[in-house]
């Protein structure tokens, strides 16, 4: 137990010197002292409850995705049996249930039909996408696949996720941090953000822009009353604009979404000074613009946002150019903000902010002084018992501690850990239970003394004894604290990670450095006597 | 230099003849705290029961006008009922409003909730800074409770469990039903105190089921070690004599860890007071169970020198391993 080869120590002496060496950049940071470029700096991040910042979590609905799945797959059916040569006739499609379904005119279409649909429903992956059966000799119906459905979230999720950064880029704010969580989940963290409210509201618009054909014959008293002719939707006006309250009807297919945009701008209406947003479409959706509006000359189509309509106007003349300026009883604010969500692309699905927590820089820098106050207090206390108690020992088991807390800085700084409040109060924590196996040895030490063991018999039994309460306690902790992090959020977790670091930087520096110098003074002072 | 000694070496307290009404008393603690959980219930907040919280500090005055603040927040339109406490030092506040069932899962709502109240109290107190801003959805704060449970429970049964494969079955016993001890009468507290219960109190009580079982671990230790040795000796006699040889050990861990969070208590910044309390409150409690609930335990579920000699080979390998590592 008390051999200590030199190659031994010396192993020990470099691991605990690299520890300590990976914690100073995290402690000179605090002071002015500066840490040269050329060497690596390892850091401990600190987590928002500490700098400042805020945390946003924010959910999207997956049954809007399989709405707007549905809604893509009518638009590919129709299209690809109005291409069919010749062309295959079809009767209503029908998208009720989360399914659709539709007859053909003619059975002899069925299996040139079934042909053209396979290429669908089968998708690019291995799995099918939708399950394809004929009913009643001339129905067909389509039904989603679970995996077809979790395919589509885990794409909207992913290009939400991008959508999501490109937004909060243009914010030009330092280093936010965002990653998806669970299936339909995005966490976002921005440090120093003292006011989510604009950042909230650019997540919050979806910014689905769309141009549809108003259905010139619903009846306006039907259109009041919620009642859409077929083959139309009802759509409100937005909030804010001179319609406000009232609702349009427009031909649920034939628009065209404004998602192939190559830019986006705030602008000035050069008549009424309003500001306005300018959209500038790419040679597709320019063509697809240009189409639309030369086919509709005088008749009036609505610009939907985000399933509101801001306006109605006439087309007086084709449109060819490729731009378009959306006007909306906008401020310019509301105006920049339309540009910047148009310009990073819609948002595949609506995020709602689930949970939001936010935390001012001043009371971050008061946690971390007052935190460091009382641990500063804490240590002198412990240390002051543990050396009016075991003597000697008692100041192992403090340059043990001293240690210990600066490899577990050491050790977070080169995992790039986050230290968040409750780490703080998880550092108090390791700094009184580290110790534990020193009060463990040394009364073993002296139970063994008291036994009538000699010196060195009763430290190497001391050490041999204790070892197996401190497995013991280690271990319990250990499954704590691993539990803590799995089921933990966040701050939370920065507090299982301190625990659990300090558990094996205790038993590192409280068992067997600690052994490693009381052998070394048994060796060199060979004493008769203990005072523990 | 003559060294502190906090318990004398010949210490013989008859921990065990108490043993009964001890148990009858800390059984009725236990059914206490429950009773109090159930009908006073835990003051839950947002992040178990949704809503916002908003967190302030007076700057400029010694002591938060809570009742003066109380009734500017709740004269204000569409905020409902708010819970306004002192929240760590005297002029730190914390403001909780939940949203009316009809707007639940509205974030527009909430945020415009949020913003009036921070409005109001910007207006009406020049020195108030506004700390931190929490809003938690319904849901997410369902989650949160189930996630709280489930941790709770995991980490009870596998440390109870890792006793029973050291130790014996009534072991592991006896250190689950310390936990659940340790566990109810901190809740108990909780509920009769009405502090604030959050994700970091759940964090407490985790950190509580580990280092509240250091100590019986030791005693446990001392009770298998004295089993082997005195084999005649009667069980109650054993375990006061495991529990007197281990007191030092006991008192001395228990005291570093309370010098160290004291002054966390005391000076630490106000979120942690919950967690701190909760940690410092359940040493006392775990310090107490060791010797008190998971010691005479042992005698009902009829351990006795047996019970180890069939362990021992067990035991004796993994001591081999955890000295391996070291």
């Amino acid at each position: 137990m008390l051999e200590f080869p030199r190659w031994k120590k010396i192993w020990l002496w470099a691991i605990t010197l690299l520890a300590i060496l990976a914690a100073l950049p995290s402690l000179l940071s605090m002071t002015s002292v500066r840490w040269p470029d050329a060497l690596p700096d390892p850091m401990i991040n600190l987590g928002l409850d500490l700098a400042g910042g805020s945390h946003i979590l924010l959910e999207a609905n997956p049954s809007q995705v399989a709405d707007q799945r549905l809604e893509n797959m009518e638009e590919s059916v129709r299209s690809v049996m109005r291409q069919a040569s010749p062309r295959i006739r079809i009767g209503d499609v029908s998208t009720s249930g989360n399914q659709l379904s539709f007859m053909v005119d003619s059975a002899a279409d069925v299996d040139r039909a079934r042909e053209l649909l396979l290429p669908l429903v089968n998708g690019t992956g291995l799995t099918r996408e939708w399950d394809l059966r004929v009913v009643d000799e001339t129905r067909f119906s389509l039904s989603p696949t679970a995996s077809g459905i979790e395919n589509a979230v885990t794409q909207a999720m992913d290009s939400a996720t991008e959508v999501v950064r490109k937004r909060i880029d243009s914010l030009g704010t330092r280093e936010p941090t965002i990653i998806r969580q669970g299936d339909t989940r995005i966490v976002v963290q921005v440090p120093g953000l003292q006011d989510p409210e604009q950042l909230k509201s650019l997540l919050g618009q979806t910014a689905k822009l769309e141009f549809k054909l108003v259905d010139q014959n619903a009846l306006p008293a039907d259109v009041e009353q919620g009642i859409a002719p077929p083959g139309s939707q009802i759509f409100p006006y937005a909030a804010g604009t001179p319609f406000e309250g009232s609702s349009v009807a427009v031909r649920r297919l034939g628009g065209i979404k404004g998602d192939q945009l190559t830019n986006a701008q705030q602008s000035f209406d050069p008549q009424t000074n309003e500001p306005n947003v300018t959209i500038q479409f790419d040679q597709q959706g320019g063509a697809k613009f240009a189409k639309l509006t030369s086919e509709n000359v005088n008749k009036p189509f609505a610009i939907i946002l985000d399933g509101k309509v801001l306006s109605a106007p006439n087309i007086n003349e084709p449109i060819r150019g490729g731009s378009a300026s959306i006007s909306g009883s906008f401020t310019v604010d509301t105006a920049n903000q339309l540009a910047i969500s148009l310009r990073s692309g819609a948002l595949p699905v609506d995020l709602t902010v689930v949970e939001e927590r936010t935390v001012g820089p001043d009371l971050g820098a008061d946690s971390i002084r007052k935190g460091l106050l009382a641990m500063g207090i804490g240590s002198l206390l412990v240390i002051a018992l543990m050396i009016f108690t075991y003597g000697r020992f008692g100041i192992y088991a403090t340059a043990a501690l001293v240690l210990n807390v600066m490899m577990l800085l050491g050790i977070m700084a080169v995992l790039n850990t986050t230290l968040t409040l409750p780490g703080i109060a998880g550092f108090v924590l390791t700094i009184g239970a580290a110790v534990d196996a020193n009060v463990l040895i040394n009364e073993r030490i002296r139970e063994e003394r008291k036994r009538g063991r000699r010196v060195v018999a009763a430290v190497e039994n001391g050490y041999k004894e204790a070892s197996r309460a401190i497995y013991d306690a280690n271990v319990t902790n250990f499954i704590a604290g691993v539990l803590l992090f799995i089921f933990g959020s966040g701050p939370i977790r920065g507090f299982a990670v301190v625990l659990i670091i300090g558990l094996f930087t205790s038993v590192f520096t409280a068992v067997t450095l600690t052994r490693m110098w009381v052998a070394s003074w048994l060796r060199k002072a060979r004493p008769q006597e203990l005072h523990v | 230099m003559r060294l502190l000694k906090l318990v004398p070496d010949d210490t013989n307290i008859k921990f065990l003849k108490w043993r009964v009404p001890f148990y009858v008393v800390s059984l009725l603690l236990m059914a206490a705290s429950w009773a109090l959980v159930f009908t006073q219930g835990l003051n839950y907040g947002v992040d178990f029961a949704g809503g916002q919280e908003i967190r302030a500090t007076f700057t400029k005055q010694a002591e938060a006008p809570i009742p003066q603040l109380r009734d500017t927040v709740a004269g204000l339109d569409n905020v409902g009922d708010p819970v306004i406490q002192r929240f760590g030092a005297a002029n730190e506040v914390s403001i909780r409003v939940k949203l009316p069932p009809e707007a639940e899962g509205d974030p527009a709502y909430a945020d415009a909730m949020t913003r009036t109240i921070t409005t109001a109290l910007q207006a009406e107190y020049a020195d108030i800074r506004i700390d931190g801003v929490d809003s938690v959805s319904g849901k997410v704060s369902g989650e949160f409770r189930e996630m709280a449970i489930y941790a709770l429970l995991a980490a009870m049964l596998a440390i109870a469990l890792y006793i029973w494969v050291r130790f014996e079955w009534q072991f592991g016993v006896g250190a689950l039903f310390a936990l659940v001890h340790d566990v109810s009468l901190t809740l108990g507290m909780f509920a009769l105190f009405q502090m604030e219960f959050s994700l970091q109190i759940i964090a407490a009580i985790l950190a509580i089921i580990g280092y509240s079982l250091n100590d019986t671990i030791v005693v446990y230790d001392r009770i298998r070690e004295n089993l082997k040795k005195y084999r005649k000796m009667q069980l109650p006699e054993l375990l006061d004599l495991s529990v007197n040889e281990t007191l030092a050990r006991t008192v001395m861990t228990s005291l570093t860890l309370l010098v160290a969070l004291v002054p966390l208590l005391l000076f630490g910044p106000a979120s942690l007071f919950g967690l701190t309390a909760a940690i410092t409150l359940g040493i006392f409690v775990g310090t107490y169970s060791s010797i008190y609930m998971a010691a005479p335990i042992l005698i009902w579920l009829g351990v006795d020198s047996h019970s180890f000699v069939p362990e021992e080979s067990v035991a004796e390998r993994q001591e081999k391993v955890a000295r391996g590592e070291m």
